[in-house]
This record gives C-alpha cells, sequence and structure tokens, in this order.
C-alpha cells in the first residue's frame, strides 16, 4: 500500500510527463491550472491518465473544487 | 410541426409521451467505454411512478419545492419526472457547486426534498452549518450509496419506492414548474422562475428549427441543470419520442467515442469543448502526409463550394467520409451557445460539413432567443430570433447597437424573492439582457459585449462580481471590490472577459509581496472560473451611498478614466 506521500509523487510525475513539462518542476501545493496554464477539461484528460496509473476509477466529480496536486492525490488515496 | 398546446403542464406532455412512445428508447445511460442503462418508454414510466407514489406518501405535493443535485444520468430524469407527477417544483442545482453554496440554494428555493448522488450527499454532509440552516430539507434521497454506508439522515433513492399507483396532479400554464439558478451563490442567489408554459413554448420553437423524433439520438453532456441541456436533453426529445444518451464522464477521449458508438443525431456544447473537438480533428489532419492533406484541403474546399447557401449533409458525409464517421456518421447538428464562441471554430465545423448553430441563450428568457437556421450559415451571429421571440435593440448608437431586449411567452416571471431585481430586468413585459448587440439587415442578431457587471466563461457560467467578492473578506487594505474588466472599460467584443480585484489601500500602505500573497491565497479558494486576474489601484477611497453600499456604476466610471493596460497589475 502506497503512503500518501508515494501517491503525491507519483502523480506529480504523471503530470510532468503528461504536460510535457521538466521532472521535479511541480509542487504538491502548485494550483494546477495556474501552473500548467490548463482548462478543466486537460485536467480530466489528465484524470484518466491518473486512473490507467492507480488502477482505480474516479469519477469525474471527484475534481471539483480540486486544483491543487497534494488534494488530488489525496482523492486518488482514498480509493486505492 | 409538434404540437403542445392541448397540454397546460410539463407533467402532461411527458405523460401522454410515455404512453404515446412506450415501445421505443428513451434513454441510454453510459460510463467511459460501458453502458450502464437502456430505457424504453414505457421502462421509464416503470421507474418513475413508483418514485412519485413514495414522494406522495412522504407529503410531497402540488407547488412543493423538490431539488436534484446531480451529475447527467438516467435517476435525474426519472426524479424529475416524478417531481412533475406529483405537481411538484424543480429545483435543479448545479453539481459543480460548493456544498456551502449547494445549501445556501437550498434554503433559498424553500425545497423541501432533496435528491442528489452519493459522492455529492459525502460533501454536503460536511458542511452541518449549511445543512442545519436548510432546515426546510426534510427528504432526502441518495443515489448510488455503498451498502452499510451511514446516510446521515437521508435516504437511499433505489429503495424509496411505492407499488401502489399515483395520482397525477395537473398544473396550470402559469405555475412556476422550475426555479433554475441563473447565477448569484453569493449575496444575491437569481432563482429564475420558469412557468410550464415558459417551457412548452420554447419546446415548440426550438423544435420548430431542430426537430425531434424517434430514432433521434441527442448526446446530453453539458449539466442537466443548464436550461438549454433541460430542453434539448429531456423536455425537446421526450415530447418527441427520442432517444437521450448520458456520458457520465465529460473527458474528452470517452466523448468523442460516444459520437460514433452511439450514431448521435444532435448535442449542446459550450465553447471549451466545442474548441476542444476542434484540437482534437486539427492534430489528426496535422498529421496526415502533405500529399493527403492535399488532397484533403481540395475536398474540404468542394464542400465549402456546395454548402455555401445551406448545409447538405449527404454530400458532406460522402466527401468527408472518415470525418464524419467519427462522429457516428448521423449527426445533423451541434448546437452550441451559453457563451461566445470564436467564428473561426464555427467555420472550421461547418467547413467539414458539420453545421454548427450558434445561438444565444439565457435561463431568463427560457433558454434559447436566438439560433443560427443555417439557411445560410452564419459563422459572426448568434442567428435569427426562435418564432414567437420578439427581439429589439434598446437605446442604440449610430451603428445600431444597444441593449438586447426580448418579449417572449418563453420569458421567466421574475426572480424568486426578488421583486426588486425582476422589476429592473424585465421592464415592460421586456426582459433587459444586458448584453449589447445589433439586428443586421438580414435579421440576425449579432452580440458585441456586455452592459452589466459580469462575465461568461467558456463553460457557460455567469459570473457576477459582487458574489465572490465575500472570499476576500478580511484582506488587509482599506477597501475592495470586484469588477469585469470588460465592463469598466467597454470593449466591442465578446472575448478577453476577465475578472479584476479593485484595491483601495490604507495611507501609506503599498501593494507589497505579502499582500499580493494574501489576494493569491484568497483567490485560489475560489474555483478556477471565478478567480480574478488582475489588480487595480484606486486612488481615491469608494463612493458609498447613505447606508455605505458601494456605487458601483459611478467607481467604475472613475476607473474608466484610466488606461486599461496600465491600470490592471497582474497579480
Amino acid at each position: 500500500m502506497r503512503t500518501l506521500e508515494q501517491t503525491t509523487a507519483e502523480v506529480l510525475q504523471l503530470a510532468c510527463t503528461h504536460f510535457k513539462v521538466p521532472a521535479g518542476s511541480l509542487a504538491p501545493e502548485d494550483d494546477f491550472f495556474k501552473k500548467l496554464g490548463i482548462d478543466s477539461l486537460q485536467a480530466l484528460e489528465m484524470l484518466t491518465r491518473l486512473e490507467n496509473h492507480f488502477g482505480i476509477e474516479l469519477p469525474d466529480y471527484e475534481l471539483q473544487g480540486v486544483s491543487d496536486f497534494r488534494t488530488l492525490a489525496s482523492r486518488i488515496q482514498s480509493r486505492l | 410541426m409538434l404540437d403542445l398546446s392541448g397540454y397546460s403542464s410539463i407533467g402532461a406532455a411527458l405523460q401522454d409521451a410515455l404512453e404515446t412512445y412506450a415501445p421505443e428508447i428513451c434513454l441510454i445511460e453510459a460510463d467511459r467505454d460501458r453502458e450502464n442503462h437502456r430505457l424504453t418508454y414505457r421502462e421509464f414510466k416503470k421507474r418513475a411512478l413508483p418514485l412519485a407514489k413514495a414522494l406522495q406518501e412522504a407529503g410531497f405535493g402540488s407547488g412543493d419545492r423538490a431539488a436534484i443535485i446531480m451529475t447527467n444520468q438516467s435517476k435525474w430524469l426519472i426524479s424529475a419526472y416524478a417531481i412533475f407527477f406529483c405537481g411538484g417544483v424543480l429545483v435543479p442545482l448545479d453539481f459543480k457547486l460548493t456544498p456551502g453554496e449547494h445549501w445556501q440554494l437550498l434554503k433559498h428555493s424553500g425545497s423541501s426534498v432533496l435528491i442528489t448522488e452519493h459522492p455529492i450527499w459525502r460533501q454536503l454532509q460536511g458542511d452541518t452549518s449549511g445543512r442545519a440552516a436548510a432546515c426546510n430539507v426534510r427528504t432526502i434521497l441518495v443515489t448510488e450509496a455503498p451498502p452499510g454506508d451511514d446516510l446521515a439522515g437521508a435516504q437511499r433513492w433505489e429503495d424509496f419506492r411505492v407499488q401502489s399507483k399515483p395520482s397525477f396532479v395537473p398544473r396550470q400554464r402559469k405555475d412556476v414548474a422550475s426555479i433554475v439558478y441563473s447565477s448569484g451563490t453569493g449575496g444575491r442567489p437569481k432563482g429564475c422562475m420558469m412557468t410550464h408554459e415558459n417551457y412548452l413554448e420554447q419546446c415548440v420553437a426550438l423544435t420548430s428549427v431542430y426537430p425531434f423524433w424517434p430514432g433521434v439520438r441527442y448526446l446530453s453532456i453539458l449539466p442537466t441543470n443548464h436550461a438549454i441541456d433541460f430542453m434539448v436533453g429531456f423536455f425537446g426529445p421526450f415530447t418527441c419520442g427520442a432517444t437521450v444518451v448520458h456520458l457520465r464522464t465529460l473527458r474528452p477521449e470517452y466523448v468523442r467515442e460516444a459520437f460514433a458508438k452511439y450514431k448521435i443525431t444532435y448535442v449542446s456544447l459550450v465553447p471549451l469543448v466545442l474548441k476542444n473537438l476542434q484540437k482534437g480533428l486539427q492534430a489528426r489532419f496535422d498529421e496526415l502526409s502533405p500529399g493527403k492533406r492535399r488532397v484533403f484541403d481540395t475536398v474540404v474546399s468542394l464542400n465549402k463550394a456546395f454548402t455555401k447557401d445551406r448545409p447538405i449533409l449527404p454530400l458532406s458525409r460522402m466527401l468527408l467520409k472518415q470525418v464524419h464517421d467519427a462522429f457516428g456518421g448521423q449527426l445533423r447538428a451541434i448546437i452550441v451557445g451559453g457563451a461566445f464562441t470564436e467564428p473561426q471554430t464555427l467555420q472550421f465545423f461547418y467547413d467539414l460539413g458539420i453545421p454548427v448553430a450558434n445561438g444565444y441563450w439565457l435561463t431568463e428568457a427560457g433558454t434559447a432567443i436566438t439560433v443560427n437556421d443555417l439557411k445560410p450559415f452564419r459563422a459572426d451571429t448568434v442567428g435569427k430570433p426562435l418564432p414567437g421571440m420578439e427581439v429589439r435593440i434598446v437605446g442604440s448608437d449610430a451603428e445600431g447597437v444597444g441593449e438586447v431586449s426580448v418579449r417572449s411567452k418563453t420569458v421567466m416571471s421574475g426572480y424568486l424573492d426578488d421583486p426588486e431585481l425582476t422589476a429592473e430586468t424585465i421592464v415592460g413585459g421586456w426582459l433587459m439582457t444586458g448584453d449589447l448587440g445589433r439586428i443586421d439587415d438580414y435579421g440576425h442578431l449579432q452580440l458585441f459585449g456586455r452592459k452589466k457587471n459580469m462575465i461568461v466563461t467558456e463553460e457557460g457560467k455567469n459570473i457576477y462580481p459582487e458574489d465572490i467578492e465575500a472570499a476576500f473578506e478580511s484582506l488587509p487594505v482599506k477597501e475592495f471590490c470586484v469588477f469585469a474588466a470588460n465592463y469598466v472599460w467597454p470593449k466591442r467584443s465578446m472575448v478577453g472577459e476577465q475578472l479584476m480585484l479593485v484595491l483601495r489601500l490604507e495611507p501609506g500602505q503599498s501593494l507589497t509581496d505579502d499582500l499580493r500573497r494574501a489576494i493569491a491565497e484568497r483567490n485560489s479558494r475560489l474555483l478556477n472560473y471565478k478567480r480574478i486576474h488582475g489588480i487595480v489601484l484606486s486612488k481615491e477611497d469608494f463612493p458609498r451611498t447613505a447606508s455605505l453600499k458601494i456605487k458601483r456604476s459611478v467607481l467604475a466610471e472613475r476607473l474608466a478614466m484610466l488606461d486599461r493596460a496600465a491600470a490592471v497589475l497582474p497579480l
């Protein structure tokens, strides 16, 4: 079982790969809309990638009101 | 042509449709690549009536209000029909709001029943003070709750059924059918009271331009709480025996798949989703080899030439078969509105033989005011008024641009519990939209910006600056307020809408990094589409009324004297 820290680190790594930004350039507290300049649909695309990686299903609704990687990771963690 | 003149309510029209089209498929619910449900009109009725009976036994009756907070799914529509069957008033709430905002609107609407989904209920439960304040909500039904989960006073939607026959409760055309919140979850909720007549008339008008019939499949991906999806993703198709396809995710890859899998006829989109589809297609075209690209461009040019005056779907489907096949090969129109769509995006699709019906939607007007009838296609306008819609321009300038006003049987009866705002908005029977427009020589409406202090996002969300000021409370400055930049500095444009925070600093205070951080931190608590994008420093105290309310129009006039580019500081 992953710890929340591990899940967060994997979320950050996957986001870097998905949005083609340098590894390590994102932090848990970053607002991904602002930092990556993405819209809500692009955030949903990232969610699919995260689902495939973690082997879970995360309803779109789980992204409501979430804008930082740490909260996103905790939503994933609760379904692992 | 659809005739609903014999019906006095949504419930009555739907009741007949469920009988008339009993063996037809009314609803398909899909989630990702799975199909959850496929219901005929007969099965839909069988699921709705036991819910209606249970609601009646719980004391829900004529004129009582029931709120739905759900994502798009079959139980949304089943619940809505049960509410109308009981003579109730539907309160469709945006599931994307925060729990605090939900409870506020549940209280404001006076809803006695709440129907919601388990993940949403989990979050609503967390706001105990919000729940305590909304004590009017007595019956709470939760769908898809895991077995054994403590629902904290709510009941399982799936178990809330009584098998004996419910009594249909008739309503009159002028009775309120639904309270739709167009925006304003802050200090002044704007609950549009829509009558049964509003919906019956709008349905006839819209289907006269874009008809439904058994076999038509409408892809419902806009939230059904949106007035447009309620109309073209529920009431319109159901009264005509068509099929609604619900997709429980907005993820672009599944949206693209759904077109082909379910051979979709119509879809309504907001500009953000349309642009995403455009981006996906453009990426595929860019991957073509130079030779194939030349052939493709030639075929597109041919299609453009043939469809200059009107769409010729069979020809376009033949010429651009692969593109149309990717959309299922049956798509008749993409209906888009609710926010400004860039003409080049509309033209991109039309050139491929996929008509995009650009329209002008406003909840207060009963959804669509104008829509492009594609005779011919115009990318630069929002189309012509629908039948039964009178549109006039008030206070027009030398170029014919003024405030768009609308008179129609589809216009709401008013804002719930806000006669003052109603009187400001509906003047002498005309709905003042606050949007600036012009009607051209061909009867098409062109929009040029807004007269009121608000913005509309690409996702079609109306944001009133006043409603987000609470997020900046306790900011260590003398005073502050939020404005739409285009309201202060009017532009003849619907693009580049942004919110800005206007600050009046204390004497000797400056915009330090600490203050910027305090602003950024509060801004980040707002949902991303409600965030401010810049700061303006006011050199004077804000003008205020005797009761100390900010005189916004006077302040806006003062700010307008500043140069926008220099005055708006980045966050």
